[in-house]
C-alpha cells in the first residue's frame, strides 16, 4: 500500500515563502497531477517529496512512513525528469541498472529487471546504444524505464514530455497513462499542459502562487471550477470572465452595457444586488435567435480551426468574449450574434476574493 | 558561481580541499609573504642576522640607475616581443581562415613552437645566429652588416626577441584563429551584400569583433615577455653582452640567487607582484567585458 | 569569407607556407645539425642531413656529449628526469584541481569563497616573483635536489582548478538529482560521473600541463644543483655553454631534438583536445 500524505507542506527560501502550506494526498495507485503555471511551486512540491529539496514545515509521508528526514534514496521513489537528465556516458543499460547496482543487487538480478523493463518499454534493440544516439522519445523511455527497473513506491514525474515536439508528446502520454495504469503504481505529476493533466490524472491539483487552488477529479475540476484562476486556466480557450451584477431579485446578472442575464435560479439575499464575476466557458455559447436571455455580440475576428471554429467577438459596453462553435459554423466578421448560455453552464465567483459562490 | 544542487557534506569538502590548499600555501602563499618581508630587511654582510630596515630596499632598487636601466630595456623588450609575436599570428590566422584544404595540418604545424621550452627556443636562434657557426648570421655577414650577438647588445637583444616572439605565436595563432572562426559567417556575407570589399570587411567586421580576444592576447603576451622569457635569456645571453638584455625577471634572480642580496631580490619581487596583478587585474576587466559584448 | 571560386587563394597559401616556413627552418637545421659532424657544421652545410646521427644519438644518449670543455651526464637520464618532472606536475595538477574544484562547486561549507579565492590568487604569483623565499622554503624542507622538490611546489594550479570549476558548472542540474535518486553519494557521483564526463578536459590539461612541466626552466634552475637531477632543458643550456664555434654543435641539436620530440609528439598525437583546451582554459 503505497500512498503520498502531503501535511501542512511550507516551504521557504529566506524570507519568500512558495509553499504556503498544502495539504492533499495520493491514494494507492492513483496517478495524481500537479497543475499550474510555472512559478506556482508544483516542481518545488515534487522535489520535497522526492527529497531533492528540505521542507521547511509539515510532513510528507509515503506508504504511510514519514520521510522529512530521508536522503531520496532511502525514500523509494523513481523520477522521471524534463530534460531525461540520462548519464550521457553510459548505455541505455547502464543508465537502468545504475541504481540498482548502488542497491548492490546481483548482477543476475540486475539483468532480469533491466530486461524485463526494456522489453516493456520496446527499448531492447537499444541497451548498448548512448543516450545521444537515441531520439528523443526513445530518451524519455529510457528515462522511464530507469524508474520503472527500481519497483519502487511512488513514481515522481517532472514535466516529463515538455521537451517532445506535439505530436510525440500525445503519444508519450498514452504510453505513460497505459503503463502506469498497467503496473499501478502511486504517481506523482507535475505539469503546466492543461490537455496533458486533464487526459492522465486521476485527481489533479490546481496550484497557484504556492496554494492548492483546487483538488478533485479532472471533470469536477472541469464542470466547478473553486476560482477565477481554475476557471481560466483549465480549458482551451479559456473560460470567458464578465463583470456583472446580481439583479435585486437574485434571479438575473446584469452586464455592462445593460445586458440582462437570467440565471435560472434564485439566489440568496445575501447576494442580491452585488457585483460578481461571471464565468462562461465558450463553447457553453450556442447561437440563436435574439432573444431576452441572450448575449448581443458583435463578432471581430474569426478563427477557423476545422473542428471548431472560435469566435472573438464583443458585447455591447465592450466586454470581449470568445466562442466557440461547431466547425462547419459560417460566421463572419461584422456579424452579429445572439449567444445563448447553455443551462447551468454560469459560474459565479466572487470578484474580491476570485472564490466560486457557493450555490443554491 | 555555485550550483543550486549540491551535496551536503560536512567533512569531505574540506578533504577535498586539502592536496590543493596545502601546496598553495606553503609553495605560493607563505613565500610571497616571505617575500615581502624579506622586502623590508638587510642582512648583514655574512648573511648572520638582519635587521629591519622599512622601505630602505625599495628605495636602493628604485634609485639604483642598473635597475631603471633594466625596467627601460624590460618595457622595450616586451613591447617589441608583443608586437613580433602578434602581428604575424594574426597574418597567419587570417590566410589560414581564408584556406578550405588542409588547414589542420597548416594548423599543427604552425602550432609546433608552442610545444618547445623558451630556453630550447634560444636555443635553436642562438644556433642560426651564432656569429661563427650560425648559418643565418652567415647570410647577414654575407649583407655586409656586422652581427655579433655575443658583443654587441643591440644585436643581442634583437636575438632574444625573435627567440622570444617566434615561440609566441603558435599560442597567438591559435587564438586568433578560434576568434576568426567563432564570427558568424553571415555577418561577412551581409557586408559582402552591403558593397563591403575584402579589405573593408577587414577593417570593419572582423577586426572589432576580434577585439576581445586582442585585447585578452595583448596581456598574455605582455606576462609572457615580462615572465617566461627567462628561459630564453638565461640560455641564450646570461643578461650580456655587458647586461644588455638583462630584464626584470633576470635581475631578480640574478641579485637574489647569484648576489644572495636577500632584501634587494625580494623588493624586485614584489615590484614584479605588483606588475603581475596589475595586469591580471586589466584581463579580468576584459573578461567582464567580454561577458557583456 | 570563402572565395566565391573553388580556385586556391595563392596569396593566402603564399603566407601561410612562409609562415610554415619560420616555424619549420630552425626545427629542420636543428635535425640536420644532429646528424652531421661538427666540421660540416662549422663549414655551414646544414640544409641536408649527413651520416653521423646515429652515432651522435647513441652517445650522448647513453654516454653523455664528450665536449672539449665539459662532459655531461648521458641525456637518456636528463630525459628520464624531464619525463617524470613533467608527468608528475600534469598529472598532479590534474588530480588536485579536479578534487579541490569539485569541493568548491558541488557542496556549500563554511570559507568555501575563502579557500576559492586562496587557490585563485595563485594566478598572480608566478615563481618568478617570489624566486628567494620560495627556494628557502623548498631548502628548510629539505627538498632541494629530489623529484618532490622539482615537482610538488609545482603542482597547485589555479587554472586547471577554474577549467574544472567551468566545467562543472554546465553539469545539469537534473544530473546530479537523478544519481541522487538512484542512491549515489557525492564520492560516488565523482567517480561515476564527473570523472569520465570530465574525459576531455583532462585529456586538454595533460597535453598543456606536460608541456609545462617538460619546458620548466627558472624551477630547475633554483632546485637542482646536481647533475644527476638536470631536466634536458637545463643540460642543453649548460652544454652550451659560451655558444661559440667550440660548442659541440651536432651533440647539441641532438640533445635540442631529443628535447623537444616528447613535448612535440604529444601535440601532434592529441591535437584535437589540446586546441579546445587550450582555447577553453582562457575563456
Amino acid at each position: 500500500m503505497a500512498t503520498i500524505d502531503i501535511r501542512g507542506v511550507r516551504k521557504s527560501y529566506g524570507a519568500t515563502e512558495v509553499i504556503r502550506g498544502i495539504d492533499c494526498a495520493v491514494a494507492d495507485g492513483e496517478l495524481l497531477v500537479l497543475l499550474g503555471p510555472s512559478g506556482c511551486g508544483k516542481s518545488t512540491l515534487l522535489r520535497m517529496v522526492a527529497g531533492l529539496e528540505r521542507i521547511t514545515e509539515g510532513e510528507i509521508a509515503i506508504a504511510g512512513r514519514v520521510v522529512n528526514a530521508l536522503e531520496p534514496k532511502d525514500r523509494n521513489i523513481a523520477m522521471v525528469f524534463q530534460n531525461y537528465a540520462l548519464y550521457p556516458h553510459m548505455s541505455v543499460y547502464d543508465n537502468m541498472a545504475y541504481g540498482l547496482r548502488i542497491k548492490g543487487m546481483s548482477r543476475a538480478a540486475i539483468d532480469a529487471a533491466v530486461q524485463k523493463a526494456a522489453a516493456t518499454l520496446e527499448l531492447t534493440p537499444f541497451l548498448a546504444r548512448k543516450p545521444k544516439e537515441l531520439s528523443g522519445g526513445q530518451r524519455q523511455r529510457v528515462a522511464m524505464g530507469r524508474a520503472i527497473v527500481r519497483e519502487p513506491d511512488v513514481f515522481l514525474f517532472d514535466e516529463p514530455l515538455s521537451n517532445l515536439d506535439a505530436k510525440l508528446r500525445t503519444q508519450m502520454r498514452v504510453e505513460i497513462k497505459k503503463l502506469q495504469g498497467r503496473l499501478g503504481v502511486t504517481s506523482l505529476y507535475v505539469t503546466h499542459d492543461q490537455v496533458e493533466a486533464m487526459t492522465l490524472a486521476d485527481r489533479i491539483v490546481v496550484m497557484h502562487a504556492g496554494a492548492a487552488e483546487q483538488i478533485g477529479t479532472p471533470m469536477e475540476i472541469y464542470a466547478r471550477p473553486a476560482s477565477v484562476f481554475v476557471g481560466g486556466f483549465i480549458g482551451s480557450p479559456p473560460m470567458n470572465m464578465l463583470p456583472a451584477e446580481v439583479a435585486a431579485d437574485g434571479a438575473a446578472l446584469t452586464l455592462a452595457g445593460g445586458v440582462q442575464l437570467p440565471l435560472g435560479q434564485s439566489l440568496g439575499a445575501e447576494h442580491r444586488g452585488r457585483p460578481v464575476t461571471l464565468g462562461i466557458r465558450p463553447e457553453h455559447l450556442h447561437p440563436g435567435a435574439e432573444a431576452p436571455g441572450a448575449l448581443p455580440a458583435l463578432v471581430d475576428l474569426v478563427e477557423a480551426l476545422g473542428a471548431d471554429t472560435v469566435v472573438h467577438a464583443r458585447l455591447p459596453g465592450g466586454a470581449a468574449l470568445l466562442c466557440r462553435l461547431p466547425g462547419d459554423s459560417a460566421v463572419a466578421r461584422g456579424a452579429r450574434l445572439a449567444l445563448h448560455p447553455a443551462p447551468g453552464a454560469l459560474h459565479l465567483f466572487d470578484p474580491a476574493s476570485g472564490r466560486r459562490l457557493p450555490e443554491g | 558561481m555555485r550550483r543550486k544542487v549540491i551535496f551536503e557534506h560536512k567533512l569531505l569538502p574540506y578533504l577535498l580541499l586539502a592536496p590543493q590548499l596545502a601546496i598553495t600555501l606553503v609553495f605560493f602563499i607563505w613565500p610571497s609573504v616571505q617575500a615581502m618581508w624579506m622586502s623590508l630587511l638587510r642582512e648583514d654582510m655574512f648573511g648572520l642576522s638582519s635587521t629591519f630596515v622599512g622601505l630602505e630596499n625599495y628605495v636602493r632598487v628604485l634609485s639604483d640607475p642598473g635597475y631603471v636601466a633594466a625596467v627601460r630595456r624590460t618595457v622595450v623588450f616586451s613591447v617589441a616581443v608583443a608586437l613580433l609575436a602578434l602581428l604575424p599570428a594574426l597574418l597567419l590566422a587570417v590566410m589560414v581562415d581564408k584556406l578550405t584544404r588542409r588547414v589542420a595540418t597548416y594548423r599543427v604545424i604552425l602550432v609546433l613552437p608552442y610545444a618547445i621550452a623558451p630556453a630550447i627556443a634560444g636555443v635553436l636562434w642562438l644556433f642560426m645566429f651564432n656569429p661563427s657557426v650560425g648559418i643565418v648570421a652567415a647570410g647577414i655577414r654575407g649583407l655586409g652588416f656586422a652581427w655579433n650577438p655575443k658583443l654587441d647588445g643591440q644585436d643581442a637583444m634583437i636575438l632574444v626577441i625573435l627567440a622570444s616572439a617566434w615561440k609566441q605565436i603558435s599560442y597567438n595563432f591559435l587564438f586568433f584563429l578560434a576568434g576568426l572562426q567563432a564570427i558568424p559567417k553571415s555577418l561577412l556575407e551581409a557586408a559582402a551584400i552591403d558593397g563591403a570589399g575584402e579589405w573593408r570587411r577587414f577593417r570593419t567586421i572582423v577586426l572589432p569583433l576580434l577585439s576581445p580576444v586582442t585585447f585578452f592576447l595583448v596581456t598574455v603576451n605582455v606576462v609572457y615577455a615580462f615572465f617566461d622569457t627567462f628561459g630564453v635569456i638565461h640560455a641564450v645571453t646570461q643578461g650580456g653582452p655587458a647586461k644588455a638584455t638583462e630584464v626584470l625577471v633576470y635581475k631578480a634572480w640574478y641579485d637574489g640567487i647569484i648576489a644572495t642580496d636577500f632584501g634587494i631580490s625580494s623588493a624586485q619581487s614584489v615590484i614584479l607582484m605588483a606588475v603581475v596583478i596589475a595586469l591580471t587585474a586589466i584581463q579580468f576587466r576584459f573578461i567582464d567585458r567580454k561577458v557583456t559584448y | 569569407m570563402q572565395a566565391l571560386t573553388d580556385r586556391p587563394n595563392r596569396l593566402a597559401l603564399a603566407i601561410v607556407w612562409i609562415g610554415i616556413a619560420i616555424v619549420a627552418f630552425p626545427l629542420w637545421i636543428t635535425f640536420t645539425a644532429s646528424t652531421l659532424t661538427p666540421q660540416e657544421i662549422a663549414r655551414g652545410e646544414l640544409l641536408l642531413p649527413g651520416g653521423q646521427g646515429f652515432e651522435t644519438y647513441s652517445t650522448i644518449l647513453l654516454e653523455g656529449a664528450r665536449t672539449s670543455r665539459m662532459a655531461s651526464p648521458p641525456v637518456a637520464g636528463m630525459m628520464w628526469n624531464s619525463l617524470v618532472m613533467a608527468l608528475v606536475i600534469a598529472l598532479g595538477k590534474i588530480a588536485i584541481s579536479i578534487l579541490s574544484a569539485y569541493a568548491v562547486v558541488f557542496f556549500s561549507f563554511p570559507g568555501r569563497m575563502i579557500f576559492f579565492w586562496t587557490i585563485f590568487i595563485t594566478l598572480m604569483l608566478p615563481v618568478e616573483v617570489r624566486i628567494v623565499p620560495t627556494y628557502q622554503v623548498v631548502a628548510d624542507l629539505g627538498m632541494i635536489n629530489s623529484f618532490a622538490g622539482l615537482t610538488i611546489p609545482l603542482i597547485a594550479s589555479a587554472t586547471a582548478t577554474l577549467l574544472f570549476r567551468q566545467f562543472f558548472l554546465t553539469i545539469p542540474d537534473e544530473l546530479v538529482e537523478a544519481a541522487k535518486v538512484d542512491g549515489a553519494g557525492p564520492m560516488r557521483f565523482f567517480w561515476d560521473m564527473v570523472l569520465p564526463l570530465s574525459r576531455t578536459n583532462i585529456a586538454a590539461l595533460f597535453v598543456i600541463m606536460f608541456i609545462y612541466g617538460w619546458n620548466q626552466y627558472l624551477w630547475p634552475l633554483l632546485i637542482t644543483t646536481s647533475a644527476s637531477m638536470d631536466t634536458i632543458v637545463i643540460g642543453i643550456t649548460k652544454m652550451i655553454g659560451g655558444g661559440d664555434a667550440l660548442t659541440d654543435w651536432n651533440a647539441v641539436m641532438a640533445t635540442t631534438f631529443l628535447a623537444i620530440l616528447p613535448p612535440a609528439l604529444v601535440v601532434l598525437i592529441m591535437q584535437r583536445q589540446f586546441v579546445k583546451g587550450l582555447v577553453d582554459i582562457e575563456k
